[in-house]
């Protein structure tokens, strides 16, 4: 054989190349292989016709005129939805600041800069506590979202009472983040004051109300939106879209659950220590509520005693109510039934713990089991069950085919479809690397109640419910939890509530729109 | 390396990793939604500091994503030809010590993301590894490879 010069023998080259058919053989391998998958994916794609765009379309409506609003209470929530609205304390930018330098991670200030501005000025800041009214105050005037050492805009009027609030002259629209037992007089008032509304769920404390609340707001004909914030979910307006396409199939069956294992989560907040009688009016914080001598316990955790509040039916059940009512158009049930009771906070509390709803839908086949402890953390999800598939609805949305699916069985059986993998699923937002810290931050982060994204960037989820409410002020329509779906969210949690209480099958009669 | 088999069974070997380590790279390629992050992200063990902080940032992570994917295929398609061999073998060591430390087996870990089998302190990766080793003794690619028609005139095996 040759061997000298640049010149090679056969022997050589084919030694030198004899791996190179490899190569082809690699090829054709991932050839089969991608047309397979292709297969696949095309055959459940005509099987659930859905895409994993984000499916929501963002709605163009002029912010040419201002709006002036007002708030009641400046507690936690309150002043989340003071963010919401573009109103940050200085102090919390701080920290974000501070927080960000040692986690690059935390995008909160960033997210909060990007959050559209939506030409908005708060006039009227109004609570019975000392503190939370300067913390309100403070963030109303940071109009710029600056942190402490920035300048500062106007601050807003004070007001002692909520009815002076109302009637201030620079006030158009109020929003309302009370305890419970307020939500219905103040809407109320707001309403025939003919100022808009956005209230904190649940809508009302009493059924009684309920009436008048949804009486004065159409007879004002005033824009009202029910803080169920879900609504801007994109998994949830997918959900819906899937169940309307009948990919699940006959859905008979639905189980939502609250599973909490914190004190936070179970109301039990901290007590400002500077908080005293001389700082909280404690006599509006009764108001329709019975006397009961001042106790900072009440106060600060009012969520416990049925006295102020509504329960886990009314706080957190509602919740997961208002979500299937979005994605699968319940109305109020038929019958609730209701059973549980205090059996981990033994704290002096009214209002259960461990509580377990069942509504019946005899018009459209379905219950709805609604399971609540605040004593675990055993997450037992979100989920919608239907003959054919069922679903899983979080921040993010799995649906899986049923195994005894009538309507999949060719495709199981070919091997097309596997019951053990998700037929659909959507993550919006998926290259992101989250920094959300606290376990109830993530538990509300996976009920879709922080963040939902919009064009691939995370978005707080109460801004666009606000952003929705004020869309609506401005350029007319229904926001999307208005008062026919707060009546439908307050008269079904009120049915668990009474089932619970009295021990017994409540009804809802239809026609007289009475539970009875 | 007199011996016909011995020489079979090691390219064999050579080009089986090769063909992981490409398929391991095309498949990332193939996926645009592919990022390291969250591996990157469920490390363990005492080099752990180190790789959150290269998922910490985008443009790390990108640079982290790039090379690794097309590290994998460079790597992959040297290990099957026989091209560069041996440059090839040291960079597929190093991402592999890479990979084992950033999920080393050891007691008492558990990681988020599934593994295929039980291990303890040896896993698939560190044998793959070895063998990786082994293969640096073996210069086979001056055998069967394109090394040999490069190289010729530098070494005869």
């Amino acid at each position: 054989m040759e061997e000298s010069g640049n010149k090679f023998g056969r022997r050589e080259i084919l030694k030198g190349l004899a791996t190179v058919p490899v190569l082809g053989f690699f090829a054709y391998g991932w050839y089969r292989r991608q047309r397979y998958d292709s297969y696949l994916k095309k055959s459940i794609y005509q099987e659930v016709n859905l895409d994993a765009e984000n499916p929501v379309v963002l709605r163009k409506v002029s912010k040419e005129k201002q709006i002036r609003l007002g708030i009641i209470g400046t507690g936690s929530r309150g002043r989340a939805l003071l963010k919401g609205a573009g109103f940050l304390q200085a102090e919390i930018i701080d920290q974000w600041i501070e927080d960000a330098s040692e986690n690059s991670n935390d995008k909160r200030y960033e997210e909060y800069l990007d959050q559209e501005d939506l030409n908005v000025v708060l006039n009227g800041v109004c609570d019975i506590y000392d503190v939370n009214v300067e913390k309100g105050l403070n963030a109303g005037a940071n109009v710029d979202r600056l942190p402490s050492a920035g300048v500062k805009g106007t601050r807003a009027k004070r007001y002692r009472t909520y009815q002076e609030l109302i009637a201030a002259d620079d006030i158009d629209a109020v929003i309302i983040a009370t305890p419970d037992h307020w939500h219905g007089p103040m809407t109320i008032e707001a309403a025939k004051a003919g100022k808009h509304v956005y209230c904190e769920k649940p809508l009302t404390w009493t059924v009684g109300e309920t009436y008048e609340v949804r009486k004065v707001i159409k007879e004002n004909e005033i824009v009202f939106q029910l803080g169920h914030q879900n609504r801007q979910t994109d998994s949830y307006f997918k959900a819906q879209k899937a169940f309307e396409e009948g990919v699940l199939g006959k859905v008979n069956l639905v189980e939502v659950t609250t599973n909490r294992n914190n004190p936070i989560g179970a109301w039990v907040y901290p007590i400002d220590e500077e908080a005293n009688e001389n700082n909280i009016d404690w006599e509006q914080f009764i108001g329709p509520a019975p006397w009961h001598d001042f106790s900072l316990e009440r106060f600060f955790r009012w969520r416990c005693w049925w006295d102020y509040s509504t329960g886990l039916s009314g706080d957190l059940f509602t919740h997961e109510y208002d979500a299937m009512n979005q994605i699968l158009n319940l109305g109020i049930p038929h019958s609730a039934a209701s059973s549980g009771g205090i059996y981990y906070y033994k704290d002096g509390r009214t209002v259960p713990d461990v509580l377990h709803q069942v509504f019946e839908y005899p018009d459209i086949d379905l219950t709805l089991m609604y399971s609540a402890t605040l004593a675990s953390e055993k997450d037992r999800g979100k989920i919608i069950m239907g003959h054919d598939g069922y679903m899983e609805v979080g921040n993010n949305l799995k649906i899986y085919a049923d195994r005894g699916s009538t309507r999949y069985k060719e495709k199981i059986e070919e091997g097309v479809i596997n019951p053990d993998i998700p037929i659909f699923s959507f993550t919006p937002g998926m290259d992101h690397v989250d920094a959300i810290t606290s376990p109830t931050e993530a538990y509300f982060a996976g009920r879709g109640l922080l963040y939902t994204y919009r064009g691939g960037k995370r978005v707080d989820t109460t801004h666009l419910h606000i952003k929705d409410w004020l869309d609506c002020i401005r350029g007319g329509g229904e926001p999307s939890c208005g008062i026919d779906a707060a009546f439908e969210e307050a008269m079904t949690a009120h049915m668990g509530t009474i089932a619970y209480l009295e021990k017994r099958k409540v009804f809802w009669d239809k026609e007289n729109e009475q539970i009875i | 390396m007199k011996n016909k088999s011995q020489i079979f069974w090691l390219v064999t070997l050579r080009v089986v990793i090769g063909w992981h380590f490409l398929y391991e790279g095309v498949v990332k390629l193939a996926n645009p939604n592919w990022s390291s992050a969250g591996y990157l992200l469920d490390s363990a063990g005492f080099l752990k500091e180190f790789f959150y902080w290269l998922a910490s940032d985008p443009a790390m992570l990108n640079t982290v994503d790039f090379m690794n994917v097309w590290g994998l295929i460079a790597i992959g398609l040297g290990l099957i030809l026989g091209l560069l061999t041996k440059p090839a073998l040291w960079a597929g060591i190093i991402l592999l010590a890479f990979y084992y430390l950033s999920h080393p087996p050891l007691v008492g870990i558990s990681y988020g993301l599934p593994m295929e089998g039980s291990y303890l302190l040896v896993n698939k990766t560190l044998i793959e590894l070895i063998a990786m080793i082994v293969l640096m003794y073996f210069p086979t690619g001056m055998a069967i490879g394109i090394d040999s028609l490069i190289f010729k005139r530098a070494k005869k095996i």
